[in-house]
């Protein structure tokens, strides 16, 4: 047989996702920390480590939209008409902050305004995000190729919990980018509230994957029946292992360690979520076979991506090495 | 009734949220152009003139840009949420293009967009260079994977149907090199950079009208008047080759453009210069005609004939009353870009380009013409492709997600809440870095870096020249 084309960009536009996620992750992170940062000269810095990636953060997110229209319409169709609600607003959320990046330095006497405008469209995203994801997890209602449920099947308390958990995810992602590129004030705010936020993520992240096996029988059966079930040690194991990292990163000062602990995290989260979905791709009916594009337009794109994507790694990685280091006060930057 | 207005309502926020998009790429993809070779010129030759006029349009384009991006998300997002149909059918052919789109074009921006702002001391004159090149390319690369999307939505090509109603893409070249691909990619390059360079010869004549001695605003003037004089004739060739390849394939569209209710199958249709098209009646009210002139332009003879909107059935006509004014409206704007064109070269053989004050009062007044003439078009190609969204296969009708009306309209709402507000406050923004004067050569004498910009400008960061 050939290449199993749909498993192969299933996989692709997960990394991708999950790429999203971290990236973006951090700065929208640094956001919601925004209020707690004190002094103009330290949000402006604040805003500086993150004001020259922010975009290629963000496209990830284009490129996981992109990837689903392209690869699983079928998907893609059906999952924005279900989460309407919530894509609307974490595209209205998005606006607000990513213009704020510029708009802030345009203005003296609305600075504020954008300074709100970054902190509220960034939490905003994230929850919309939260949201969005603990909608997909319950399982969304499709007849006919078409979304069959309602305009509010998205509102649940378990997705208001999962939007909280993800806020509070992305705000310690922040806080750790902070402690990375930067100094003095700022870092030792952010130090301080990531030993508050840290806790508290262990326990969305555990309550979240409590109730997540209850959800759906499949999602039960991976986790507490057949091979699948060692997972339910060995991923708990590694989250504990990364809050280790997280915790003794902050208590010894140490400048990278909690940024990647955090990151760690995310990651084991998104394998224990992968677990869950496969095969499916919208829970519970459709799997990544059922959503898939023709294979002449998989493969088409797929070769495009074998080439280009390598590319892309290469100059965002340049790109992060030009900006290395601790971002200083007061540093011009045009 | 209910799904119908949903579908009203769809429609008008894909329309209000595309326009505004437009309107930023429009100018974005010229100005990185510009900005390019104003940071290539000053590699090459050194001439300090060209790097101040870089920063200054610099800092307007990250404002620009920005607004883009943001607005841009919307559009991709938008065709999952209110056009999920659409999506699940023409997902395989369009959405690989899409792809393509992000990788080769968004990425490449986003990617060197950091550097090319604030990376200059870090990276040294050829990388940064390299750097605006490089989003150069990628707003060229973004420009041709969602034309090619459009196009192919206006001239389908190289497909077939799956048992699942999908289009399924047979021959990928056929599919991106459609029809009338090629006609909509150089008209829409050449009508950013004739954007662009209004834009540049505007803020150029303000601050000339205000100081002839500024040289960075003598620059930007003079520039301007050399891409109008190239650009504007280019530009009005490529409409009429993109009117007879319309012609071929949307002969409809083209009917509505011209306000042709009757057929003419001997030829000699007459040229409606102005009128009242009614839809109703079939008619064009108070017509002003010049005969045979429609049947020259069109066919380029007298006898060939011409399809009327009354040749098609009702249901599959674009209406005529929108079309025949927005393609007026473009047609108008583009001779009146030649005639400025030729006119400031008409000044500059005199040795009088920064000595006519009213060259610089049309070219003020003409500044946004870019902007409308872009959306006018749009609207041109976009309403004359109704009721179809892919022409002739794909009702419009047929094509939107099952979401009720109150759903629609909440988010529309917010949508243009939102836009006005932020994309308001962004163009105040922009307008405002435009009233500033750009710094000239005589500025470096008298103060030192820093002195003399406006108070907006911050402690840290983001000061937009000077350094
Ligand atoms: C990738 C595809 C695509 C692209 C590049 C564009 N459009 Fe479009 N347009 C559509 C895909 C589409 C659509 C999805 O097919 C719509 C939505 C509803 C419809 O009738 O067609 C549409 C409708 C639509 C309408 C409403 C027409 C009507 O309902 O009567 C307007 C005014 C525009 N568009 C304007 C634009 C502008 C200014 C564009 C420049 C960026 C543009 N379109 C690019
Ligand atoms: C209606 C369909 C359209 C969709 C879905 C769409 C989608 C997008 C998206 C997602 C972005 C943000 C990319 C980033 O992060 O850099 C963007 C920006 C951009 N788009 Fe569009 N777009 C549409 C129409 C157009 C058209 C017709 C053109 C040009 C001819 C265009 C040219 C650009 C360019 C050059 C950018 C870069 C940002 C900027 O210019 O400000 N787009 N678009
Ligand atoms: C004066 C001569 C011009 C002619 C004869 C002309 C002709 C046309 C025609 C026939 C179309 C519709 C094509 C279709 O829907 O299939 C079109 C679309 C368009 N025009 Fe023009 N045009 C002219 C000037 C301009 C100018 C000056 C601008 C902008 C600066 C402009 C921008 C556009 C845009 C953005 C579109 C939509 C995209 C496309 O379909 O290419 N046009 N034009």
């Amino acid at each position: 047989m050939e290449l199993d084309l749909p498993f192969i960009w299933a996989g692709l536009i997960a990394t991708a996702v999950l790429i999203y996620v971290l990236l973006d992750g951090f700065d929208l992170g640094v956001g919601i920390l925004f209020p707690l940062i004190r002094g103009e000269r330290n949000r402006d810095l604040a805003m500086n480590t993150v004001a020259p990636v922010w975009d290629g953060n963000e496209t990830w997110l284009i490129l996981g939209g992109g990837g689903l229209f392209a690869v699983f319409p079928l998907a893609y169709g059906v999952v924005m008409s279900a989460l309407y609600a919530p894509i609307t607003a974490m595209l209205l959320a998005l606006i607000f902050r990513g213009v704020a990046f510029e708009f802030r330095w345009r203005t003296r006497r609305g600075k504020f305004l954008w300074d709100w405008a970054f902190f509220g469209g960034s939490i905003m995203a994230a929850f919309a995000q939260g949201i969005a994801l603990g909608a997909l997890v319950q399982g969304i209602e499709v007849a006919d190729r078409v979304y069959a449920g309602g305009y509010w099947d998205w509102l649940t308390p378990f997705s208001l919990m999962t939007g909280v958990a993800l806020v509070i995810g992305y705000a310690l992602l922040g806080a750790g980018w902070l402690i990375l590129k930067t100094e003095d004030a700022v870092q030792i705010m952010a130090r301080n509230i990531a030993w508050l936020l840290g806790p508290l993520f262990l326990m969305m992240m555990g309550l979240v994957s409590l109730i997540t096996p209850f959800l759906e029988p499949v999602y039960f059966e991976r986790w507490f029946n057949g091979p699948t079930a060692i997972f339910s040690f060995i991923v708990p194991f590694l989250v504990l292992v990364a809050a280790w990292h997280l915790f003794t990163g902050l208590n010894d000062l140490d400048d990278a360690r909690p940024f990647l602990a955090t990151a760690s995290m995310f990651i084991l989260a998104f394998i224990g979520l992968g677990l869950s979905f496969y095969p499916y791709i919208v829970p519970p009916s459709i799997t990544i076979w059922d959503a898939a594009g023709p294979d002449i337009s998989l493969g088409f794109l797929l070769v495009g991506t074998a080439v280009l994507l390598p590319l892309i790694l290469g100059y965002t990685a340049y790109a992060y090495w030009v900006f290395r280091g601790k971002v200083k006060a007061g540093e011009g930057y045009h | 009734m209910f799904g119908f207005e949903a579908l009203d309502l769809a429609r008008f926020q894909f329309a209000f949220t595309v326009i505004f998009h437009i309107v930023f790429p429009a100018f974005s993809i010229g100005l990185a152009s510009y900005l390019a070779v104003l940071n290539g010129l000053h590699l090459i030759t050194g001439r300090e003139a060209y790097m101040r006029v870089f920063n200054y349009w610099k800092t307007i384009f990250a404002v620009g840009f920005g607004m883009g991006v943001v607005s841009g998300i919307v559009m991709s997002y938008q065709f999952g949420t209110n056009w999920a149909v659409f999506s699940d059918k023409t997902g395989p052919v369009l959405g690989p293009m899409l792809g393509y789109e992000v990788l080769s074009a968004f990425f490449l921006e986003a990617g060197f967009l950091g550097v090319m702002l604030f990376g200059r001391e870090r990276v040294g004159p050829k990388l940064h260079f390299l750097a605006t090149a490089m989003v150069a390319l990628g707003t060229f690369f973004s420009a041709f994977w969602i034309l090619s999307v459009n196009s192919w939505m206006q001239t389908p090509a190289g497909y077939t149907l799956n048992e699942a109603g999908q289009f399924v893409p047979e021959n990928w070249l056929e599919v991106i090199f459609n029809p009338s691909f090629p006609y909509r990619l150089v008209h829409m390059l050449l009508a950013s950079y004739l954007t662009t360079a209004l834009v540049v010869g505007a803020v150029g004549a303000w601050h000339v009208l205000r100081d002839r001695s500024n040289d960075s605003a003598r620059l930007m003037l003079s520039m301007s008047v050399w891409m109008l004089l190239f650009t504007a004739p280019l530009q009005i060739l490529a409409g009429d080759a993109h009117g007879l390849n319309t012609l071929e394939h949307q002969p409809a569209k083209v009917a509505a453009m011209e306000g042709h209710y009757e057929g003419h199958p001997e030829g000699g249709a007459p040229l409606i210069l102005f009128g009242i098209p009614d839809d109703e009646a079939e008619t064009v009210h108070y017509a002003v005609e010049i005969p045979y002139l429609s049947s020259l332009i069109l066919t380029h003879d007298l006898t060939s004939p011409l399809k009327g909107l009354k040749d098609f059935p009702k249901e599959d006509r674009p209406p005529a009353e929108i079309v025949f004014w927005s393609f007026r409206v473009m047609v108008a704007l583009g001779f009146a870009m030649l005639f400025l064109g030729l006119w400031g070269t008409w000044a500059r053989m005199r040795g009088r380009l920064y000595d006519s004050p009213l060259l610089h009062k049309a070219q003020i007044l003409m500044g946004p013409a870019g902007f409308v003439s872009v959306v006018a078009g749009w609207i041109t190609t976009e309403v004359g492709r109704q009721p179809f969204t892919v022409y002739g296969l794909l009702r419009t009708a047929e094509s939107a997600s099952p979401i009720d009306t109150p759903a629609v309209a909440s988010s529309l709402i917010a949508f243009v809440v939102v836009y006005f507000a932020v994309f308001g406050a962004g163009t105040f923004y922009m307008l405002r870095l435009m009233g500033k004067a750009p710094e000239c050569a005589s500025d470096d004498d008298i103060e030192g870096p820093l002195v003399g910009l406006a108070p907006t400008t911050p402690v840290t960061g983001h000061v937009p020249a000077g350094e």
